[in-house]
């Protein structure tokens, strides 16, 4: 990653950059939420996603080390123990999202000043890059080919991100679909 | 002599597929042992089994006396393995991958350094040990990947297919370093499906078809059991047929009562290769 870094962190940083244009600046100006401007309102969102799509795929980097270059089998034939590894291939996950999250707050810390960054803020971002790390190094040697991989971004990740209150108010939807 | 790796009618099953089937084998401490076989032969899943990554539908494995399914930890402290494929972290240097592999096995700081530039230096790797891995060539990875496998000092060392993909000359020069490996006192396991591979390295063979051990036993007795001398004759310019003899004059006096129709005609050692298609109707590279 060291080496990678400048790739690794536009690659990740492209897509929410994009969502914070398109959605922030272009789809959205003119609205308000909640008394907040709607490039205000969605910025938090946006962090979480980051957090979310950065540390899952940066554990999820497993099942190509796993399946393609078996590059996992020389951990397994190391005296270390499952657990230790799983843990080990969860926090680069971790590490990967928070510096994502990091930079993305970073940019939207110069659009937006007066955003709050709270200690429960920072908490809640750490715990959700843990919990998506953990899922992306589950996925990962759980699933038998990249194209796994692939259907589990596209059935669960990417019904996330749209729907959970990043990009609008959860008080704008119908009752039933609120529940959902 | 010590027995280093013992398997007692292994087995292992894929649905209806035996892809190891019954397989009682001793390799000897010092020794290089090879398993010869086609692709598919069941090679690869008797080393995945002896080195912890496949479990054994049923008989026993033991490396160095350590059951693989029982005591794996004790296993993978015993074992140094060569993967088929370049395994290395192809975005490290020679020298990062080989410290991340050292500090899997436990290696403390002054000990790490230290081997990792004894072993650069033993296979010559010392001007491209701060090179990416991406960036060497095929056989510079695989030494790589060998001196990776002796950082913890293992008591066998195994070897799938190692040479598979190198140039001639490459491959000669690997050969060299794992003879003088074995020479240092190395026991080495390989599989190879290489003919001339296993003839050139290994004090033994053992030869593997369809999950089975169907002959073992060192190169030169598993020729002499066949006939040290093979006669190939071209029959109505097609069909090449294959006579084994003890040894040339026997084969002489063969050629001379054949029928004066039969012009082409070799007289040659008997290799493995010729053991192999005797034993098994198949050539060994045949999938």
């Amino acid at each position: 990653m060291r080496r990678n870094w400048l790739r690794t962190l536009a690659t990740s940083l492209m897509a929410p950059l994009l969502y914070l244009v398109a959605f922030g600046y272009g789809l959205g100006s003119g609205i308000t939420i909640d008394g907040y401007s709607y490039l205000e309102f969605v910025i938090p969102g946006i962090i979480a996603l980051t957090a979310m799509t950065s540390s899952f795929n940066g554990a999820a980097k497993l099942n190509v080390d796993r399946l393609f270059y078996k590059s996992f089998d020389e951990c397994l034939m190391s005296p270390i123990s499952l657990v230790s590894l799983a843990i080990g291939k969860t926090l680069i996950g971790v590490v990967r999202g928070l510096i994502s999250s990091a930079a993305l707050l970073a940019v939207a810390l110069l659009i937006s000043p007066l955003l709050i960054v709270s200690p429960l803020f920072v908490l809640v971002l750490v715990l959700s890059c843990f919990v998506f790390a953990f899922l992306g190094v589950f996925v990962a040697l759980v699933a038998k080919s990249h194209q796994d991989m692939g259907n589990f971004s596209s059935l669960v990740l990417l019904p996330m991100t749209f729907l959970s209150s990043t990009f609008f108010s959860l008080s704008q939807l119908p009752e039933g679909l609120k529940s959902v | 002599m010590e027995e280093l790796v013992v398997t007692e009618g292994l087995t292992k099953t894929y649905g209806e597929i035996r892809a190891v089937d019954g397989l009682n084998l001793k390799v000897h401490s010092g020794e290089v042992f090879g398993f010869l076989g086609p692709n598919g032969a069941g090679k690869t899943t008797t080393i995945r089994i002896l080195n912890t990554l496949t479990k054994p539908t049923s008989g026993g494995a033991w490396v160095s006396g350590f059951d693989v399914v029982k005591e794996p930890d004790k296993v993978k402290k015993v074992i140094g393995v060569v993967q088929q494929h370049i395994s290395l972290d192809r975005d490290l240097t020679v020298r990062e991958n080989m410290e991340f592999h050292a500090r899997l096995h436990h290696l403390g700081a002054s000990e790490r350094k230290r081997r990792i530039n004894e072993l650069i230096d033993y296979v010559g790797l010392t001007e491209h040990a701060d090179r990416i891995v991406e960036q060497l060539s095929g056989g510079m990875k695989r030494r790589a990947m060998i001196v990776n496998a002796l950082l913890h000092q293992p008591d066998v060392l195994f070897l799938d297919e190692p040479t598979v993909g190198l140039d001639a000359q490459t491959r000669r020069r690997l050969w060299d370093l794992i003879r003088r490996l074995n020479h240092d006192g190395t026991t080495i396991f390989l599989t190879t499906h290489y003919i001339e591979e296993a003839e050139a390295l290994c004090q033994r063979v053992g030869i593997i078809h369809l999950g089975r051990l169907i002959s073992i036993g060192n190169p030169l007795a598993l020729r002499q059991k066949l006939g040290l001398v093979t006669v190939e004759t071209l029959v109505n310019n097609k069909d090449t047929r294959y006579q084994y003899f003890p040894d040339r004059v026997a084969a002489s006096s063969y050629i001379q009562d054949l029928p004066h129709d039969v012009k082409t005609i070799i007289i040659r050692e008997s290799n493995l290769e010729d053991v192999f298609v005797e034993l098994t109707g198949q050539k060994v590279g045949d999938d």
